[in-house]
């Protein structure tokens, strides 16, 4: 197979088990690339991306930037902080008001949920889903995987722990649909009031003990506490939770094994995890950076082919 | 398609390919020597077995050892993305020694168009500036130019219409040596 059979990356929700197959051997190629003394190709020379935030983003955006400079599009960026979406524009007159621009594909990040499904039912162009609310970020999942594939070998099998905020966490549904598609086991592991009810029906089990969960594992994929989404406290303080949930370097340790530790980013230090534990040479947080603009470059090249060139 | 039949014929059997080989071995050393300042890249798909076979000539049938070869693989440059029916299929390169100041021998099996050569021409800029580049290739296409490309090695120089392929089947791959005509 050499092409994705969706149109849009709107979530892994959408793709199967051979997308994510090209897109990894596509990113293979593409991890290559970026490591050769000149890290750009031209394949993308008349492509023209916009990426359009919404919701503030660092080290997402700048992965998508530099993915879509090192395949040699045009690139528009816009944020909604400087924006007429202040003014009262909808989504789609702004959309299409990029589009008219002659704008091919989107990426796009927004803070409320099937936002990027929406766009791509309204406006002609390829869309990429950079994070949309509370629901998916599949581009944060595909470097995840891939990054447990560079490091064991393959996912297949492999005991995957998610540890944190999994009620808010896009990053963790994403990287739930992601692994049981490519048949690793999965559980989840936080305080009672941020793991969803019926989180079982996604197929994935429940731990909240994290000595318990981090004995069972050969990764964790550990997130962040995010404050900014939560309308209520979901528990009594950070210090509490830190106590708890927190991976520190003696817990490690008493596991008698040495487990792989991931984390999106950005890292709050000494509360998910502490700084000896997302610096020790069993942590791959910067590994799944570099594999970012891996996997990015190898999903907007893979739906880049689908663009009808104009005649 | 209905009513049209499929004519094979073969150009080059395995002895002929041999010989061939050999010429091919020696007119590079009578260029580059020693091969000290020379690098070998074999295009992909192609023309990686073709490379890897005149290395082993070198070696095994002129005693020069330590010959470096690379792969190259030009599929993010080439110039025909979305204007293919079929998407591109991406191989590996493998290049894991410097070219700045070298001089760098291209390889592939068979010279057509020469937009493989332009886009590998491309490619390798990625990896520094060489001092010069060769092109040497088993089957030289003669009249199916698109762009001005010539050989400095060719094994043989076929005529062939445009809607005839020419293949070529390696031993380690195919089983055997052989280049064949396919009309169909």
């Amino acid at each position: 197979m050499s092409q994705l059979s969706v149109n849009h990356l709107l979530g892994i929700k959408h793709i199967n088990k051979d997308d994510i197959d090209l897109i990894f051997k596509t990113a293979d190629h593409f991890k290559e690339v970026i490591n050769r003394p000149i890290k750009k190709v031209p394949s993308l020379r008349d492509i023209t991306i916009a990426n359009l935030f919404f919701e503030n983003s660092t080290r997402t955006k700048l992965s998508f930037e530099l993915a879509e400079k090192r395949l040699s599009a045009d690139i528009i960026n816009f944020s909604a902080a400087q924006s007429s979406v202040k003014k009262g524009e909808t989504l789609i007159d702004t959309a299409n008001n990029i589009l008219s621009m002659k704008v091919d594909l989107i990426v796009m990040r927004h803070p409320n949920v099937g936002a990027c499904d929406f766009l791509s039912k309204h406006v002609d162009a390829k869309i990429v889903n950079a994070g949309d609310g509370t629901h998916e970020h599949p581009t944060q999942a595909l470097l995840d995987s891939y990054s447990i594939r560079e490091k064991l070998g393959s996912v297949k099998g492999k005991k995957i722990i998610i540890v944190g905020d999994i009620l808010h966490s896009r990053v963790a549904l994403s990287n739930i649909y992601a692994l049981n598609l490519q048949g690793a086991e999965v559980k989840v592991c936080g305080p009672k009031t941020v793991i969803p009810k019926y989180i079982e029906s996604l197929g994935v089990g429940v731990e909240y003990n994290i000595k318990k969960a981090l004995e069972w594992c050969d990764v964790a994929n550990v997130l962040r506490v995010q404050n900014e989404r939560m309308a209520i406290n979901y528990f009594p303080s950070t210090r509490e939770y830190a106590q708890l949930f927190g991976i520190n370097k003696k817990l490690l340790e008493s596991l008698g094994k040495k487990i792989v530790i991931m984390h999106p980013g950005p890292i709050n230090r000494g509360v998910e995890i502490t700084s000896d534990v997302a610096d020790a040479d069993q942590s791959i947080i910067l590994n799944q950076v570099e594999n970012g603009v891996a996997i990015r470059m190898a999903v907007i090249y893979l739906l880049a082919q689908q663009i009808e060139r104009s005649k | 398609m209905f009513g049209t039949i499929m004519s094979k014929k073969i150009l080059l059997n395995s002895k002929e390919i041999h010989i061939i080989l050999n010429r091919l071995a020696c007119q590079l050393i009578e260029n580059h020597t020693n091969f000290e300042n020379t690098v070998l890249i074999g295009i992909q798909p192609r023309g990686v077995a073709l490379a890897e076979r005149l290395v082993s000539i070198l070696k095994k049938n002129y005693n020069i050892a330590n010959v470096k070869l690379g792969h190259l693989d030009i599929t993010f440059y080439r110039d025909d993305f979305r204007r293919r029916d079929a998407p591109l299929t991406a191989n590996k390169t493998h290049i894991d020694f410097t070219i700045e100041n070298k001089k760098v021998v291209f390889i592939d099996d068979v010279l057509f168009s020469g937009r493989s050569i332009r886009s590998a021409l491309t490619a390798i800029q990625s990896f520094g500036r060489p001092t010069e580049i060769e092109l040497l290739v088993l089957i030289d296409r003669r009249f199916s130019r698109h762009l001005p490309i010539q050989p400095d090695y060719r094994g043989r120089q076929v005529d062939v219409i445009n809607e005839e392929r020419v293949t070529v089947n390696w031993k380690e791959k195919d089983g055997k040596d052989t280049v064949y005509i396919i009309n169909n």
